[in-house]
């Protein structure tokens, strides 16, 4: 690729020509977070702690000590994060290939079947039908769940009950599809977690995670403004925090749309 | 015959906030003895164990027989008021803005003279009951009250002056997730409290007993993570100049010590909540409380912590949790003294293992959160700092004084 | 059993040079000032050396840090007799006994006697705070009314015990006042009236206005020495006949209404020879009126409960049948600390010296002074009297 090429795409982005989409939430303490039994040990929750602001503790200067868990507000999950990816070269957010932090995705629009279904599960026939109308999902791309959860209240957002969650996702089957037969770089959605929120009782358990981490695949979750991306040719930049070691992490994603 | 206080209108913005003042606080080591007694509502005289006689002023030696074995001990409450005044003015700015002021001279059945607040339903010649009562300096005064109950007993001017009962107070409670917390915040509303503000953490988590807080009458519930520094201070910006009693419910029970936890995680958790929910929540209210100690019928009054009797001796069991409680322990000794300028008391209640899901296979006898609930409102409308909350609480307590080695021998078990 | 023996009589010992720096009720100049200006003021009057002073005894409540021992260098003393005395209210009494004997043994030849006190706009309530450890832990708490609310609680309690009216107190109180509308140095300075005393403002039940000293700077001293010192002088002096002390008499009675006068009064005109009848002035210690009526029974001018009737049938002014307090002690002089203590010996001291000018007793050559105070927890603890003879006796 010529040189010419990238600076067209820079000059774009900066006419406006390519919009530039934000599918972050704003990383704050007030942001749900996975629940998990409480005896299970726990995400930490985002803390934000003043160190000064322009004050005795540092009078010309503001800043903060942020701490959270690997896996608190919009998220990227890396293979190591589940077992079926722990033995799997280059599988932490450190060593993934940086090249996998860019590209394309496809979005299907699953928003009219999650208001009526919160427990909706994306299935092959859902993505067939969506094949029949935009074509095959290319290899290496995203595949973005859109559900328009990510407008709702925090309340109905986690949506909580006596047996758990009730949050869309995608079935098993659709899952090890994508992964084995589309080959996509991995699996996006607005909700907490890129399985539904019922997902422990699919067989098997948490399929997204199990399928696309087993296949070195990436997860990213808590995104919103799908819906203004176009079913396909936004691309998506996401590139984790580079801890050590690390499952995952925070970040700001954006996608790259042509207007 | 008190008239009940009447319910405080709206301040008044163009008048100045009085500002707490203190009554005299220097006191002799040994009179100490006193606070420790008024600290936990007891009633306790130098006895002398040589001859038996009862004293007071606190002393050194025994004025029957010069013996130096004065031990406090819980003694008869019951005397004669022999005479009274009436201090108009006082030469002390706390009594002075106060007064007229009432004390009078008590014969004690037991014994010795004491000099005492007078309830106002006091009468000369007449029996009354003495107790030590925690002054707004902290310090043991005596208080003596009528021998039989009589109207409106607990809205005299002097009485609330030491104590810091709950009628028509607004009162935080901190984490209403808890059964704990949802108990204490309907019995302090029954209590007389105006609203009760009832924090709920992670307000997109439903949780049971909701609905009932929700519904009720006076209880408001509003967005409080104390361990999040900015949903405290949020809150603070809020209601801090309308909370006058804050109870600091926090709840972060794990069992399990050292050796079989893996890493710091669960221990920063319950240091999280626990310690530093602490801290951000003085942060957050204590400078406003300690403003508001003398702002009219509901000033800033007093501070509540619920913490665990284990803080006082560590349960191996559940042994890093102890240590939590430990830490908040220590941490209310310099709230105590930091909110002391503003007359606002801080109440310790030390519960043994409560009846809930942390502690369930934790055998009887367990605490009922009611009980815990009924604890804090008796607390505050008599005024007491250290409060042991049911059987196992009170049993630590007496084998602490008794011996802390073999205390903490047997607890590892 | 130990057996209680009578006190040594004193044999040829005198006070002499009574000195009054007069009050003001605020002053900015400390107690060293005041007491310095009595010593300057005993020298002068007695015409002689400092260097001659060889015994010195103070009293102040606000003289500290300093004690005696500071004294001396920062007045120029060099005495071989030392006391300080912080007895409150029974100070001169006590000065008085512990100067007597050491003259009578020669321990020193000339002893000064000084109280004096400072009253800045602060100090009176510094002193309150911190009177006495009991008084700290379990009186100024209470409502800090100080030792108004002390003997409020005494005064209520003796009143209603034995029948006493506001009235009866007020008399010695408007008599008091009378007396010291004929003393310059009185700070107060109009006439009171029985309706003005009963319509005054309450202080702390039934402790009102009149009732109470008003706190002040001022100074008291006189000289004791042997007799025949004060012949080499030329120092005109009068003769000392007997004195008692007493501390934490009674203990057993659950409230005050007696003071530790009772328990040696006997000896007291025994040892002087005297009775009280044959006293031609009375100078009580009179921090309350109520004080006062508890003296006029225990020093035995009548008996105990009778304090109302004595007063309602005598005239206690300077012309009347018993006069009294004939200055206007400290209820209308003012309190100048510990000097409270001195000032009705100090004018005993004039009157039987025939030396105390407008306030003058006539023919008066015998006299009675007491003092009492330091109300530690709930009593008065120290009381003391001294009887004491003109040059003409």
């Amino acid at each position: 690729m010529q040189s010419k090429n990238l600076l067209e795409l820079a000059s774009a982005i900066s006419s406006g020509a390519v919009r530039v989409v934000d599918l972050t939430f704003t990383l704050s303490p007030d942001f749900p977070v996975i629940v998990l039994p409480p005896e299970f040990g726990q995400a930490a929750p985002v803390r934000i702690q003043e160190i000064s602001r322009y004050d005795g503790r540092g009078p010309a200067w503001y800043w903060n000590n942020v701490t959270f868990g690997e896996h608190t507000g919009t998220h990227f999950d890396a293979p190591i994060h589940w077992f079926t990816g722990k033995d799997l070269a280059n599988n932490a957010v450190d060593t993934m290939p940086t090249r996998d932090m860019m590209a394309p995705a496809c979005v299907i629009d699953c928003s009219a079947q999650a208001a009526k279904d919160p427990d909706f599960l994306l299935s092959i026939a859902d993505v067939e039908a969506w094949e029949a109308k935009h074509g095959k999902i290319p290899a290496r791309h995203w595949v973005l769940l859109r559900t328009d959860w990510s407008k709702k209240g925090w309340r109905d957002y986690a949506n909580l009950r006596d047996d758990g969650a009730h949050t869309p996702g995608p079935n098993p089957a659709v899952m090890k599809w994508l992964v084995e037969e589309r080959g996509i770089i991995g699996f996006g959605t607005e909700t907490i977690g890129t399985d539904a929120g019922q997902a422990g009782h699919l067989d098997p358990p948490y399929p997204a995670h199990h399928f696309l981490h087993g296949g070195g695949r990436y997860g990213l979750q808590c995104l919103c403004n799908l819906d203004q991306l176009p079913p396909t040719g936004a691309v998506i930049v996401a590139a984790p925090l580079k801890i050590q070691n690390g499952s995952g992490s925070p970040l700001r994603v954006i996608a790259l749309v042509a207007s | 015959m008190i008239e009940p206080i009447k319910p405080p209108g709206r301040k008044n913005p163009l008048l100045r906030t009085r500002l707490p003042t203190a009554p005299p606080r220097p006191r002799s080591r040994k009179s100490h003895g006193f606070t420790r007694a008024a600290a936990e509502g007891r009633f306790m005289l130098q006895c002398c164990e040589a001859c038996g006689t009862f004293c007071y002023p606190a002393r050194e030696a025994c004025p029957s027989c010069l013996s130096s074995g004065l031990a406090f001990v819980d003694a008869p409450r019951r005397g004669t008021l022999l005479s009274e005044t009436t201090a108009r003015v006082p030469s002390d700015v706390y009594f002075r803005e106060r007064a007229p002021w009432r004390a009078g001279l008590i014969k004690m059945d037991c014994g010795p003279i004491i000099i005492a607040h007078l309830h106002a339903d006091c009468v000369e010649t007449a029996a009354v009951l003495m107790s030590f009562q925690l002054d707004k300096s902290g310090q043991a005064v005596a208080f003596a009250r009528p021998e039989g109950e009589t109207p409106n007993m607990a809205d005299d001017r002097q009485w609330r002056e030491l104590t810091a009962d709950p009628k028509f107070r607004r009162v935080l409670v901190t984490n209403g997730r808890s059964v704990v917390g949802q108990e204490a915040a309907m019995a302090l509303k029954a209590a007389g409290a105006k609203t009760v503000f009832v924090g709920i953490a992670e307000p997109w988590r439903p949780f049971p007993g909701e609905s009932a807080l929700r519904g009720h009458e006076g209880i408001e519930i509003v967005a409080l993570d104390a361990a999040d520094e900015k949903s405290v201070n949020d809150l603070a910006a809020d209601i801090g100049g309308k909370v006058d009693i804050l109870v600091n419910t926090t709840e972060y029970v794990r069992a399990g010590g050292l050796l079989d936890r893996r890493g710091t995680s669960v221990m920063r958790d319950e240091i999280d909540q626990a310690y530093l929910g602490f801290v951000n929540l003085a942060q957050g209210f204590g400078p406003a409380m300690r403003m508001r100690g003398a702002d009219g019928v509901n000033n800033a009054a007093a501070w509540v912590n619920v913490l665990s009797v284990y803080a006082l001796a560590n349960w191996p069991a559940f042994g890093a949790y102890s240590a939590s409680q430990a830490a908040c322990l220590s941490l209310s000794h310099c709230l105590r003294a930091e909110l002391r300028p503003g007359g606002v008391k801080v109440v310790n209640l030390f519960t043994g293992p409560v009846d809930n899901e942390w502690f369930q296979t934790v055998p009887p006898p367990k605490v009922a959160p009611r009980a815990v609930a009924s604890a804090i409102v008796s607390a505050l409308k008599n005024g007491l700092e250290d409060v042991y909350v049911g059987d196992v609480a009170e049993e630590i307590r007496q084998r602490l004084a008794a011996n802390p080695k073999a205390l903490e021998r047997e607890l590892d078990r | 059993m130990v057996t209680k023996t009578l006190r040594a009589p004193y044999d040829g010992i005198v006070m002499a040079a009574p000195v009054t720096i007069p009050y003001v009720r605020y002053s900015v100049e400390s107690a060293q000032w005041w007491i310095g200006q009595a010593i300057r003021e005993l020298v002068t009057q007695a015409g002689i050396k400092v260097s001659d002073i060889d015994g010195l005894c103070v009293s102040s409540f606000t003289m500290g840090p300093d004690s005696g021992v500071g004294l001396t260098q920062h007045f120029g003393l060099c005495v071989r007799w030392l006391d300080t005395i912080p007895l409150g209210g029974a100070s001169a009494i006590a000065a008085l006994r512990r100067a007597a004997r050491a003259v009578q043994a020669h321990d020193a030849d000339i002893v000064a006697c000084v109280a004096g006190d400072a009253n800045h706009v602060d100090s009176f309530r510094l002193t309150l705070e911190n009177f006495s450890r009991f008084n700290q832990d379990a009186v100024y708490p209470y409502g800090a009314g100080g030792a108004n609310s002390s003997f409020a609680l005494i005064a209520r309690n003796y009143m209603r015990t034995y029948g006493v009216t506001r009235e009866d107190l007020g008399k010695i109180a408007v008599s008091q006042r009378a007396n010291a509308l004929r003393n310059p140095h009185a700070l107060m300075k109009s006439p009171l009236t029985m309706e003005q005393y009963l319509a005054a403002r309450p202080i702390s039940d039934p402790i009102h206005l009149f009732d109470c000293v008003m706190p002040c700077a001022g100074a008291e001293a006189f000289l004791v020495m042997r007799d025949d010192t004060a012949k080499s002088l030329g120092l005109p002096a009068a003769k000392l006949l007997s004195t008692i002390e007493r501390y934490n008499a009674f203990a057993e009675d659950p409230m005050q209404v007696r003071g530790g006068w009772a328990m040696d009064i006997d000896e007291l005109y025994a040892m002087a020879g005297v009775k009280p009848d044959d006293l031609d002035v009375v100078q009580t210690y009179d921090d309350y009126p109520v004080i006062v009526m508890m003296q006029f029974e225990d020093l035995g001018f009548c008996r105990k409960g009778e304090g109302a009737d004595f007063v309602r049938q005598h005239d206690l002014t300077i012309g009347g049948d018993f006069p009294h307090n004939v200055s206007g002690g400290q209820l209308s002089v003012g309190q100048a600390g510990a000097a409270g203590a001195y000032l009705g010996l100090v004018e005993g001291l004039r009157q039987v010296l025939g030396t105390a000018g407008p306030t003058q007793v006539k023919d008066a050559k015998l006299a009675l002074a007491s003092g009492f105070g330091m109300i530690n927890y709930d009593r008065g603890l120290a009381s003391g009297a001294a009887i004491f003879a003109g040059p003409s006796r």
